[in-house]
């Protein structure tokens, strides 16, 4: 699904990501922790093709294509969505009509017609409920005023509806209440499939409770210095990152 | 000042007055004669004035602008009207500054409702004219007013009476078929007490001309106007429309301006609000190409307790320059005032231009004023968010830019008018963005 060999990134002359290396087979789901500012959300960044970062070397391989040389909307038709961990308000542009335009445009990448309009209501509506949102939430401007836990939800609303393929979701638990939490998993628990890859990067292992992880790796100063199974998770929990990071230094 | 181009002005005027309505009326001969010694002292308003001095008026002093005769309805093309013309609406239409009974839609007005064109006003009810003309707008003020007192033609008188709903909007469709022509329109708009209206004014032309509109607004005590103005000039023309109105105790008043024509084009909304009356003025323009587009707003707090509302906002493209001056005035006496001013400026061009300037003055202590302003491109973290959701960078520039617009269009009541004013907005972004069946 994702193949990522050596990636190194820079933000103007500061490396910030330097040599990640990263395999993710189809319906894996992989888990990324690390410290504050270790690079998750900048590897997150990367992957969907957000400005303002050079790559300097390496590669990210999506499905046998070059990822990095996609422009963003079309790696996001090809399959590829980021939960962000701080969603953006767009007032003016409402929830439902952003839903269709994204819908929309990946019928048309894949050389179907526009969803019809009652089919996309009852779809919409069913996943509505699966996350147990209102329905006004969709006539809304996209995340604008939203809480912090309405946001996250309606990121992995607007998950469940596109349906993609490879699913990177950044700190989409931080904020979210323990029903929200809940209600979320099960969502994104609902999406799973042998055809579908997730990558959650989380603080806790809370939503690793929920959402089991078939590998975890921790991201610490812009590498991968230990990757595991799922007990990693609770062993980080236990005793902090401080462990991992002196065994590499 | 040109001084060639006034005294060609006056020249021509000595031709043109016998023409003009009113003509048995000492007062109004008055008036018209004092506007044109000012007009021909001073000429179109020069950058030098403080309220003028983003906009260079040059390009209507180098012409002479001729006013045209009365047309025959059968010059104009019923198609184009039509798509300009509110459904369930009374509609007055003035064709190059001359009502047209032919084209107009009267029937059904209430017989306490006077609506008449100003030359039928000036030939039946002259006192009531003689009380309100030039009681709102101050032809000293700058010579625009005073070229349109010494010139006007024709307009529109409406007087509703006292607790009287009008249900229907009035709309005033103002046409301009002409090259080199001007359309000279003075426009009395009464309102009393307690009484309910709604008025769309609506400036649209093809050729080259120069629309000077006056409209003076007298709101009642508890009563209530909205005014809608839709000025969408052919792009080779020239725009001076000037709205006047004082509100009376408790009176309630709100101006949507949505400013899309005209080479240049300057609005003058200006308001004086007595004790706990309360307006509302909304403006949204967009300027493409070389067009310059000014509104210039003045709301004075004569009294305690009244209410201020205004947010203008500005989309702006290639050599488009907009221009904002927002002028707040809190009287002395004007305690407890309650103002909020804001004006936002979206640049989507590295040669468009957002001049904004805005001015409080306030005399009283005890008072609530607040303002802001806004000159800035798209946001980049919005543009890529969208982009992360399917949509590309354009198409995301653009339902940014429709989104930032349509907030102004949105707060439209009358359903005709929203969509007709949407579907210009829509015309904006003719290769792709904004689904309109998906709204
Ligand atoms: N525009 C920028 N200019 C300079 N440094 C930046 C910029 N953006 C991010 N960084 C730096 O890059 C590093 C990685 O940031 P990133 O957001 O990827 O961390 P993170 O692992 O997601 O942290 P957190 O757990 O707090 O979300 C940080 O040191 C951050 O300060
Ligand atoms: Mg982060």
């Amino acid at each position: 699904m994702l193949s990522i060999k050596n990636l190194h990134v820079s933000i103007g002359d500061k490396p910030i990501l330097k040599g990640i290396n990263l395999e993710i087979k189809p319906g894996e789901i992989h888990a990324i922790m690390g410290p504050n500012g270790s690079g998750k959300s900048t590897l997150s960044h990367v992957l969907s093709g957000k400005g303002g970062y050079t790559v300097t070397g390496g590669s990210a391989t999506y499905q046998g294509k070059d990822l990095l040389e996609m422009a963003p909307e079309i790696r996001a038709r090809e399959g590829v969505f980021l939960a962000f961990q701080y969603p953006v308000e767009i007032p003016g542009v409402s929830n439902i009509y952003l839903l269709k335009a994204a819908l929309n445009s990946i019928r048309k990448h894949n050389g179907q017609s526009e969803v019809d309009a009652m089919d996309f209501l009852t779809l919409v509506k069913e996943k509505v409920r699966l996350l147990e949102m209102d329905e006004k939430f969709l006539y809304r401007a996209v995340n604008e005023g939203f809480s912090g836990g309405e946001k996250k939800r309606n990121e992995i609303l607007q998950m469940a509806i596109l349906e993609p393929k490879l699913c990177i979701m950044d700190e989409t638990d931080s904020g979210l209440d323990i029903d929200a939490l809940k209600i979320v998993s099960e969502g994104v628990n609902s999406l799973r499939s042998p055809e579908r890859s997730f990558v959650m990067v989380t603080h806790y292992q809370r939503l690793l409770d929920y959402i089991k992880p078939d590998k975890v790796h921790v991201l610490a100063h812009g590498q991968i210095v230990k990757s595991g199974g799922a007990d990693l998770a609770l062993e980080l929990e236990e005793k902090g990152y401080g462990w991992v990071e002196e065994a590499v230094a | 000042m040109n001084t060639a181009t006034t005294s060609r002005y006056a020249a021509e005027y000595q031709t043109i007055v016998p023409a003009l309505p009113g003509q048995n009326l000492p007062w109004l001969q008055a008036l018209r004669a004092e506007a044109l010694a000012q007009f021909s002292a001073q000429g179109f308003p020069s950058p030098r004035e403080e309220e003028w001095r983003y906009t260079n008026v040059s390009g209507i002093e180098k012409k002479l602008f001729a006013p045209l005769a009365d047309l025959t309805a059968g010059d104009v093309d019923v198609e184009w009207l039509k798509a300009h013309k509110l459904q369930d609406a009374w509609v007055l239409v003035l064709v190059n500054g001359h009502f047209s009974a032919e084209l107009s839609v009267l029937e059904g007005l209430p017989e306490a409702v006077s609506v008449t064109s100003m030359a039928d006003a000036l030939a039946t009810q002259s006192d009531k004219v003689e009380k309100y003309l030039g009681a709102a707008a101050d032809q000293a003020e700058h010579s625009f007013i005073a070229f349109n007192s010494a010139w006007f033609t024709d307009g529109l008188f409406v007087h509703v009476p006292t607790k009287l709903v009008l249900d229907r909007p009035i709309q005033l469709l103002h046409i301009v078929t002409g090259s080199d022509a001007m359309a000279t329109t003075r426009n009395i708009i009464i309102v009393d007490d307690m009484a309910e209206l709604k008025i769309v004014e609506t400036f649209v032309g093809v050729e080259a001309y120069l629309t000077a509109a006056v409209t003076e607004v007298f709101v009642g005590q508890s009563a209530e106007l909205t005014l809608y103005k839709m000025q969408s000039e052919s792009d080779k023309a020239y725009h001076f429309g000037g709205c006047y109105i004082k509100q009376a105790c408790d009176a309630r008043f709100t101006h949507h301006n949505f400013a899309f024509g005209g080479l240049l084009a300057r609005s003058d909304i200006h308001v004086d609000l007595d004790h706990a009356s309360e307006c509302e003025l909304n403006g949204l323009y967009l300027g493409v190409k070389r067009q310059h587009i000014d509104n210039h707003t003045r709301i004075k707090h004569l009294k305690p307790y009244a209410i201020s509302r205004e947010l203008y906002k500005g989309v702006l493209d290639d050599r488009a320059r907009g221009v904002f001056q927002g002028r707040v005035i809190v009287a002395e006496d004007a305690q407890k005032t309650d103002s909020q001013m804001n004006n936002r400026n979206l640049l989507l061009s590295d040669d468009a231009e957002a001049d904004t300037k805005p001015q409080l003055e306030i005399y009283a202590d005890d008072v609530k004023c607040a303002h802001g302003v806004t000159v800035g491109q798209l946001d980049e973290k919005s543009i890529f968010y969208l982009q992360s959701r399917c949509v590309d960078e354009e198409t995301a520039r653009n339902m940014l830019t429709f989104a930032f617009a349509n907030e102004m269009v949105d707060k439209i009541k009358i359903r005709g008018l929203h969509d007709m004013i949407l579907e210009q907005v829509l015309t904006r972004f003719p290769q792709q963005g904004v689904n309109k069946e998906w709204l």
